[in-house]
């Protein structure tokens, strides 16, 4: 995980730092004198050699420092201290409508096999996978804000202000992040219970008298699982890039959000801090999946999942 | 007569009938066309794919052109999907949309199979520390970027454009084809015929090529179709962001994301687009599904 982190810490420095433009122009504007900007190029340490303004950025980082915006020369750890509590809600109400879609209609499909609530199971898994989210995130803006106007179309406030406009806010974006997840971890789950549903275990369950609902939840939904954590885990890390969209579409002010704003208007420092942290967040989930894995079936042994 | 030339003909049958090869494609043919979803995926890709080729011929209206006199019209006879803000035929600039998207498609995958096959066969065929910890090592960390992020960083690095948005997606696909060829060729390396091969004296490189690569080339197939839908929307949603394909060239992503400030007032400026992205994204993953099936119905 250190070695991962560290290799991850040197691609986002070497891509920032090959961004075009002078990050000491950005701050001081086009107006800047020569000196004035060699001044500043020498304060920030943008002529020493490539791998001394690394070990300096890295050095900074471990002591909490990442910098100062370009645009706005706010501290970038508190823009991103701002943020982060933002993305992580929409992730964690995206994850629960993933869950809240994926599990009932994944069980129904896998027990229901070869008829219609497997078709309609298995058509939903089909089309969430391949919904666009920025178009899923504008169809749903134009059915449930501008003509049924359930829902407000964008914005965000936050839950410790008014927790049902807030939670009113947040359905739509929840649904467009979600709903691929959901296509995902049902397609997952349906061939995973299928295949569970076949185990010797199972038929001795029924044999024993249980009924479908005792057997399916109690013993098998279990070992379906597996896989399920797998996908769900890489997928939840892939919630940060689709979080991107989303906030955008929404108007929410997170992460997302804040890396395309950085990206298009070269704020390098907060470009790094932003994508370091996403794929921080990443390195750790699938690290905890590796832990949910032993803790969910104890027959995987922690070393053996990190060995393949 | 005719008795006495089948029995002329059955001690020397047609050659081509008989090859292995030939009846192995047509059972892989027939497993194809069984996959009923499959085939009408393929139909739908085929569609695209003509459109694409022959947009100047097929497109109603120059996809550039504006018309003052026909802002922002809803679909009619004159105009079956409408027009945009500028007066400009959607449906035309949604034809030559698909050129754009499959371009971005098929590129990206390939730039991701270019650099990706060669390392994960080298990789894989001579493992040791260079495999064990650099490649994989940095392909871990490459793999720990949400896709779309680092597709945004390249492409901010590259410049805006659509030849960069390829560049840049291509290269956020890579660590994934050098991964899945490195795990097919380690599980072949162990096989006997390529002992039989070392022990024969053949050279690394010829049986990478001629013997592993060949046997390890149904789920790197399988891998590269599927790769062509997720590469499609992330070139949508690079244009969507503004980094990928730049105006007035016509793209499924760049329509969207203009058609998003006209959704009140013209919501079909964004539906259409973003459904050609949508059916184009499913076909290519059921003709996916189609493929897996053909090619190696133990990969299911």
């Amino acid at each position: 995980m250190i070695v991962i982190l560290f290799i991850v810490s040197v691609i986002i420095f070497s891509l920032v730092n090959v961004l075009p433009g002078d990050p000491a122009r950005l701050m001081l504007g086009q107006e800047a004198t020569p000196e004035a900007l060699a001044a500043l190029r020498k304060e920030m340490g943008l002529n020493d050699p490539l791998y001394i303004q690394y070990l300096h950025w890295v050095g900074n980082i471990l002591h909490g420092d990442f910098g100062y915006s370009l645009r706005d020369h706010s501290p970038v750890l508190k823009t991103l201290l701002q943020k982060i509590p933002v993305t992580l809600e929409l992730t964690f109400f995206s994850f629960v409508v993933a869950i809240l879609i994926a599990l009932p209609v994944g069980i129904l499909s896998a027990t229901r096999r070869g008829r219609l609530s497997d078709y309609l199971g298995t058509f939903f898994a089909l089309s969430g996978i391949s919904l666009p989210s920025f178009w899923l995130g504008i169809l749903l803006i134009y059915l449930f804000a501008v003509k049924l106007k359930w829902f407000p179309p964008s914005g965000y406030v936050p839950l410790s202000e008014n927790f049902g406009k807030s939670i009113a806010l947040m359905i739509l974006p929840a649904i467009t992040l979600g709903t691929h997840l959901a296509a995902e971890l049902t397609r997952m789950l349906r061939s995973s219970l299928l295949d569970v549903l076949q185990s010797d275990y199972i038929r001795t369950a029924y044999a024993k008298g249980l009924l479908e609902r005792a057997v399916v939840i109690g013993h098998a939904l279990k070992n379906a699982l597996v896989p399920v954590l797998t996908v769900g885990g890489l997928q939840l890390a892939a919630f940060f890039g689709g979080s991107v969209i989303t906030e955008t579409i929404f108007g929410i002010p997170g992460i997302g959000q804040l890396v395309v704003n950085a990206i298009l208007t070269r704020d390098f420092p907060v470009v790094q801090a932003c994508v370091l942290f996403m794929a921080f967040m990443v390195v750790v989930i699938n690290f905890l999946v590796d832990i949910a894995y032993s803790i969910i079936d104890p027959r995987i042994k922690l070393g053996e999942v990190s060995k393949g | 007569m005719s008795q006495t030339n089948a029995q002329t003909a059955a001690p020397y049958p047609n050659r081509l009938e008989s090859s292995p090869r030939l009846r192995s494609l047509k059972k892989a043919l027939g497993r194809f066309f069984q996959n009923k979803l499959g085939v009408a995926g393929g139909l739908f890709l085929l569609i695209l794919v003509i459109l694409a080729i022959f947009a100047p011929w097929l497109a109603p209206y120059n996809p550039m052109k504006q018309d003052y006199m026909a802002i922002l019209q809803g679909p009619s006879a004159k105009h079956w999907f409408g027009t945009d803000d500028l007066g400009r035929d959607v449906l035309s600039r949604i034809i030559y949309g698909a050129r754009v998207s499959l371009k971005a498609g098929i590129i990206s995958v390939a730039i991701a199979l270019a650099i990706g096959v060669p390392i994960g066969l080298i990789s894989g065929y001579f493992r040791g520390f260079w495999d064990e910890f650099i490649i994989m090592r940095i392909t871990d960390a490459m793999l720990s970027f949400p896709s779309l992020v680092l597709a945004l960083t390249l492409a901010a690095v590259f410049g805006a454009g659509l030849n960069n948005a390829m560049l840049a997606i291509g290269l956020v696909y890579t660590p994934h084809f050098i991964r899945l060829v490195r795990g097919q060729v380690l599980a072949q390396r162990e096989r006997e015929y390529v002992e039989a091969a070392i022990a024969a004296g053949i050279s690394h490189w010829r049986i990478m090529l001629r013997h592993i690569l060949p046997n390890a080339w149904a789920p790197i197939m399988v891998q590269a179709t599927l790769s062509v839908a997720g590469a499609i929307i992330s070139e949508a949603s690079l244009s969507f962001l503004g980094l990928g394909t730049q105006p007035p060239t016509p793209s499924w992503g760049s329509m969207l994301s203009e058609g998003q400030g006209y959704i009140t007032q013209a919501p079909w400026i964004a539906v259409f687009p973003g459904l050609f992205i949508f059916l184009a994204v499913m076909s290519i993953n059921v003709f996916g599904d189609g493929v897996r099936d053909m090619l190696d119905p133990k990969l299911k």
